[in-house]
């Protein structure tokens, strides 16, 4: 029993030492899926910047994976110092259930914590066979839709949001009707992968289906991929803001002591230096003054509606759509 | 910490011919508790949190059910079919020797060495309507990938290597002398499979068979690349326990799991009470 006793705290004491030795220099971004090529460059350029300003050799480490799932490892216990993530309801849940920042983490950074934004678009085979031109084009039927399960991806929700901004316009915002033109949408879906990532791979290397629904920069993303090159962008009537986030996670830097290097990362993205990266990796500025005139080519000018102006923020529309008896949930009757 | 349970156990000891039974019982028990037991439990605890009422709220929700009978279902189907070909698999690779019988041998491991999710994808990309199999098979009017077909696909390969490994030992120590002395006294080949052969190895087929049911009830990974994930038709329980975490109700994720979790005891334990009548000879 006392060589047991002698073992176990060896063992203890080894652990703490270990967790002891994460060192202030070392931070650790939790993000969601599409933004893997975009945070590689950002911590390469970040890293050499800081370097040449401290003198301090910095460790930076992106973790990705879908929105909800990073979201409820944080919340669970992964040692995030910034969180990057896909829509605010996923840092909320993160400040609500985790209370490792607080709940107006949004309003600390420029345009709701947002350094850069997408929006969502429809991307179509080549030629465009089936002549999608808008979303109604997507409830005929006979026409094949592609979009991830809004309950696990955070890229399909804003897909959902987008489609029901467009259906409340057309019908005037009455709830039976728009509810009806989702119903009909999601009928035509054949397959609900449970991420972005997973439903590009469906649309462009399965060949299922006619259209998917997709962040923009998921879309010009596959486009510049061999096996996507001949797909073709549409550009919907209408569509949404997607703004994904960004916030430090003040319990785990204050214990880190890595709230300095946390804010300066943060403050990069804002940067002229980070605002051109975003823009090279399709998402859209917040701050187009400073991307060169060439860069905003990409980005043609779209119809939006915010999330806050449109669904009175993330809270209400996560409550009233994506919960548990939510507006998905009601009008999800696939075919049998 | 032995020592307690050996004094625990001494009132049930045997008087056996080996020693040794306190301790390891008590590093079995203490084991089982630890690795099994108490994880287990504290997922009951977790889902008793939202009461008799919105336990069952959940277990009879429709969704639910359609979820439960196609995991269920897709794994009994699949299990059954590796055993009848995993059986005939292990008897050509024990009774027969034709050239690259190791290589083929090596093969039947790898599904257990694969990450699941690269067997899904794997999968996918061949039985897909634009993949080498699908294609063939759509034009016959057979669609695999994102049908429950596709769940049945990936789970016939995770579960192969459980049927194939338990009856292979079994064969091997099995004597031809009973084939022969059947065939001697007149049996046809049948009556000797069926007579002769069959109750021999139906103690280890069912065991196969369980292994692979179980492992297929509780599989994700591989499975949700194929299924096409659509709610009441090819949506497994298991992911209804991921889309109720991703909404953190983490008591919702409980409440299924734990339906899943006395479903497969209930048939395990079935099963484990056949098995043991087969191997006692009590049936057949």
């Amino acid at each position: 029993m006392n060589h047991l006793a002698k073992i176990l705290l060896i063992a203890a004491l080894s652990a703490s030492a270990g967790l002891s030795a994460a060192k202030n220099t070392e931070l650790l971004n939790v993000s969601y899926d599409p933004t893997r090529e975009f945070y590689r460059e950002v911590n390469t350029e970040f890293a050499s910047e800081w370097k040449a300003k401290t003198g301090q050799d910095v460790v930076l480490q992106a973790s990705h994976g879908g929105s909800g799932k990073q979201a409820r490892a944080v919340i669970d216990g992964l040692e995030a110092d910034v969180v990057t993530l896909a829509l605010a309801a996923d840092i909320d849940a993160i400040a609500d259930k985790g209370k490792l920042l607080p709940a107006n983490w949004q309003t600390r950074l420029p345009n709701n914590s947002t350094p850069y934004r997408s929006t969502i678009v429809l991307l179509v085979r080549k030629g465009n066979p089936k002549n999608i031109r808008d979303w109604n084009d997507l409830v005929r039927p006979g026409v094949s839709v592609i979009t991830p399960n809004p309950k696990t991806s955070g890229g399909a929700r804003w897909n959902y949001l987008a489609a029901w901004t467009y259906a409340a316009q057309q019908s005037h915002g009455d709830l039976g009707k728009t509810k009806d033109f989702l119903a009909r949408l999601f009928a035509n879906v054949p397959v609900l992968d449970t991420g972005a990532r997973g439903a590009t791979t469906t649309f462009v290397d399965r060949g299922i289906g006619d259209v998917l629904i997709a962040w923009e920069n998921e879309a010009q993303l596959a486009q510049s991929e061999p096996a996507g090159k001949d797909l073709q962008i549409v550009i919907p009537s209408i569509s949404i803001l997607a703004e994904p986030p960004v916030a430090v996670v003040d319990k785990n830097v204050d214990r880190h002591g890595t709230r300095k290097l946390a804010e300066a990362y943060l403050a990069f993205l804002y940067s002229a230096k980070g605002q051109q990266l975003a823009a090279k990796h399709h998402f859209r500025p917040s701050r187009p003054d400073l991307v060169s005139p060439e860069a905003l080519k990409a980005f043609p000018n779209v119809v939006t509606v915010t999330i806050d102006k449109a669904f009175g923020g993330w809270k209400k529309a996560q409550s009233e759509h994506f919960a548990d008896g939510g507006t998905f949930d009601q009008i999800y009757k696939p075919s049998r | 910490m032995s020592a307690v349970f050996a004094k625990l156990a001494h009132p049930w000891r045997q008087a056996g011919p080996l020693p040794g039974l306190g301790l390891t019982l008590g590093i079995s028990l203490t084991w089982l508790s630890l690795i099994v037991l108490i994880p287990l439990l504290a997922l009951l605890i977790k889902a008793s949190g939202l009461g008799v009422h919105g336990w069952w709220a959940i277990a009879s929700d429709a969704r639910v059910w359609a979820a439960m009978k196609l995991s269920f279902g897709t794994a009994l189907l699949a299990a059954l079919i590796d055993t009848v070909i995993g059986g005939l698999i292990a008897w050509v690779l024990v009774r027969y020797r034709f050239p690259a019988r190791s290589f083929f041998d090596a093969l039947i491991d790898l599904p257990f060495a694969l990450p699941t999710a690269v067997a899904g994808i794997a999968l996918t990309a061949i039985y897909a309507g634009n993949g080498w199999l699908g294609h063939w098979l759509e034009l016959a009017g057979l669609k695999v990938a994102y049908t429950p077909v596709g769940i049945i696909v990936a789970l016939l390969f995770i579960g192969l290597p459980f049927t194939v490994r338990t009856v292979q030992p079994v064969l091997e120590n099995l004597h031809r002398e009973h084939e022969e002395a059947a065939a001697s006294l007149g049996a046809s080949r049948f009556t000797t499979l069926w007579r002769v052969l069959l109750p021999q190895l139906a103690p280890a087929l069912l065991t196969g068979f369980s292994l692979a049911f179980a492992r297929g009830v509780g599989e994700y990974g591989s499975v949700i690349f194929i299924a096409g994930n659509l709610p009441y038709v090819s949506e497994i329980a298991p992911l209804l326990i991921v889309i109720k975490l991703d909404e953190y109700d983490y008591a919702g994720a409980t409440a299924i799991a734990s339906l899943m979790l006395a479903t497969s005891f209930l048939i395990l334990f079935a099963l484990n009470t056949l098995q043991r009548r087969l191997s006692r000879g009590q049936i057949l």
